[in-house]
């Protein structure tokens, strides 16, 4: 504490420069006009460039950086490149959507499960277990994609060949982690009480499980939804390994091949396409969220902690 | 990654605030047998077997098949690799051969590495402090705007980071608005996707950068303003106040949140692929290379359990801080 001093009474002007110098650095009381700029500035550096990719779909030309006019060419109109007429590209669209939600309905219950029991089992094998979970989820996903790769190419390349099954089962598993992560931290907060005051009142412990503890952990298996199928749709890396030829490949591929050669503005609207299922699914999911939560007069946290994820 | 931890402490309190009010009962969950008495041994446990198994399978099994591939040989006429399983046959030869590459004779997975290294870094520093400053401001100044500052802050996340790499890729094209831009102030137009290091440094900050600011966010955030006020009551200067008081409570964040945007950077290939060329390949170029050359699988094997290593103790790290933080706030 030697280095704080009272604040004896200098000259006026270094004062002020000296606090015109750092008022934007620490003081909570100022106008910090250089964070604001910073802030702003990074928030329209983030999003800009994706509306402005947005707008590019509707462009009448070939150009993704030329503005010529604005049409609907690249949704449906032109009958061979659009999104809707182009058949790779519509094919992706299905494969991104069928492999999302596939993979929703295996790890949204699996990682449910295991978060669950590990929380309530405690001792050592549920920690090692949570450890190795928690392994998969911090792993750089190019490790787990060319490690699934290799075991579906030789050593079970009988049973399961490259393509949607394989996209499914890697996927699964780097998205396994999000619902266990999302549902063990509202299993933390909620505690064993529960489940014990309805078994003193007579309840199996099925029922305390399906009755008490799994409508209460509602909001947290919403949220894991949510995430898994935005992030199943976005995922690239895994399922570009595991996809077979080019019918598997969902649209993300499609994007990342396309902008290695020539792409038209069909890839913006392909793009916008899995932006808008992303958000219209997390949105679903607030809404619902928030009509439970004010029906039980809960507080809304968890769009924040889904974020910091 | 925490913030788990205020509705859970709350809600805590009201479970334990209805036990208080009922003691008997309170009294037999608590002694004797302990948490889950009434739940048969088995029970918890089955729950936890189906992701195990899963785990198992896919997570662990897939890693004893790259070992295998690495130590492994390829066949002869179809280039396909031949996983060997039993140590005491292994071949060390791949995996010889690519950590050669690497130090001795022409070296070229040397420029890859050190790139990597050399742009993680940066980009890493950066996204700190821009992050740093974003995360301050928001969790400090933003007033009113602060809901909507903390949607635009997390929007990054729900778009994909294929769609956010390929509009810049857009916009910087030769005809594109960014030379458009600086058009206008009168400086040439730069070629910024012919193997610019600048470019694929941005790209990373860019791809990455909100999982730097939301954890720094978590913990400025939660600095209660009575102790910085307390800070500048005992006559601290602001900047006193931030070096003593606001940046050692937000370190633990600082540090997660550096490990958490340079593990993914150490494998990314497609920011490269998208705004560079082979000039500013990266490791995960490598590994990308290998993986769809026919015949390179276990080269790519080999270059998977390095980078293993390289990320292994960032990893670790970040594994204890996430536990000590839940086991904090439970």
């Amino acid at each position: 504490m030697s280095e704080i001093t009272l604040p004896s009474p200098p000259s006026s002007a270094a004062a002020t420069t000296a606090r015109t110098r750092t008022s934007w650095f620490g003081n909570p009381w100022g106008k910090p006009r250089f964070l604001k700029v910073v802030t702003w500035g990074y928030l329209a550096w983030s999003i800009l460039p994706v509306l402005i990719a947005i707008v590019f779909s509707f462009n009448a030309g070939r150009s993704r950086s030329t503005w010529q006019g604005f049409s609907m060419r690249w949704w449906y109109q032109d009958p061979f490149d659009s999104l809707w007429t182009n058949p790779a590209l519509r094919q992706a669209m299905i494969q991104t959507f069928k492999l999302s939600i596939v993979t929703v309905l295996v790890a949204v219950p699996l990682g449910t499960a295991f978060a669950i029991g590990i929380d309530r089992w405690r001792g050592r094998p549920a920690s090692t277990a949570n450890f190795f979970m928690l392994f998969s989820f911090v792993m750089p996903e190019i490790i787990l994609g060319t490690s699934l790769f290799l075991l579906f190419t030789t050593l079970v390349d009988e049973l399961v060949k490259l393509g949607t099954t394989a996209q499914i089962l890697g996927l699964v598993t780097f998205q396994l982690s999000y619902p266990v992560i999302i549902v063990r931290a509202r299993l933390l907060s909620i505690g064993p009480e529960f489940e014990e005051a309805a078994m003193d009142l007579g309840a199996t412990p099925n029922q305390a499980l399906r009755k008490i503890l799994l409508p209460m952990l509602g909001p947290a298996i919403l949220a894991s939804v949510a995430l898994v199928f935005a992030d199943s749709v976005d995922n690239f890396v895994t399922v570009r390994y595991l996809s077979a030829q080019a019918p598997t490949e969902p649209l993300s591929v499609k994007i990342y091949a396309a902008a290695r050669s020539s792409p038209t503005p069909a890839v913006n609207a392909a793009a916008t396409v899995m932006l808008v299922a992303t958000l219209s699914v997390i949105g679903a999911a607030y809404a619902i969220y928030r009509r439970i939560a004010g029906s039980r007069g809960e507080e809304l946290g968890a769009p924040m902690s889904l974020g910091e994820l | 990654m925490t913030s788990g931890s205020t509705p859970g402490a709350r809600s805590r309190q009201v479970a334990s605030g209805t036990a208080e009010a009922t003691p008997p009962r309170r009294g037999t969950s608590d002694s004797g047998t302990g948490r889950g008495a009434w739940f048969p041994r088995w029970y918890w446990p089955s729950f936890t077997l189906p992701g195990l198994l899963w785990l198992a399978v896919f997570f662990v099994l897939p890693f004893y098949v790259v070992v295998a591939v690495t130590f492994g040989t390829v066949d002869e006429l179809f280039r396909t690799p031949i996983p060997v399983y039993q140590p005491w046959w292994w071949s060390f030869d791949t995996f010889s051969d690519t950590l050669q590459r690497f130090f001795v004779g022409d070296r070229i997975y040397l420029d890859p590495l050190i790139r990597t290294l050399l742009y993680v870094g940066i980009a890493s520093l950066i996204c700190l402090v821009i992050g740093y400053s974003v995360a301050y401001y928001t969790a400090r100044h933003a007033g009113r705007w602060r809901g909507l500052i903390l949607i635009l802050l997390i929007s990054p996340l729900w778009i994909s980071y294929l769609m956010r790499v390929y509009a810049w890729q857009s916009l910087l094209q030769p005809d594109g608005y960014i030379n458009d831009a600086i058009g206008i102030f009168g400086i040439a137009p730069v070629t910024w996707l012919a193997g610019n290091p600048v470019t694929v440094i941005l790209g990373l900050v860019y791809g990455y950068i909100p999982f730097m600011i939301l954890p720094l966010f978590g913990f400025l955030d939660r600095i209660p303003q009575s102790v910085l006020e307390a800070g500048r009551d005992l006559g601290a200067s602001p900047f006193h106040t931030f070096r003593r008081i606001t940046l050692p409570m937000s370190k633990p964040g600082i540090l997660a949140g550096l490990v958490i945007v340079s593990l993914p950077m150490f494998g990314d290939y497609y920011t490269n692929d998208l705004l560079g060329t082979q000039g500013t390949s990266m490791y995960g170029n490598l590994i990308d290379f290998a993986v769809n050359t026919q015949g390179q699988t276990p080269e790519a094997g080999a270059l998977v359990l390095f980078l293993i290593v390289i990320v292994m103790l960032p990893m670790l790290y970040y594994l204890r801080a996430t536990r000590r933080a839940a086991e904090g706030s439970a």
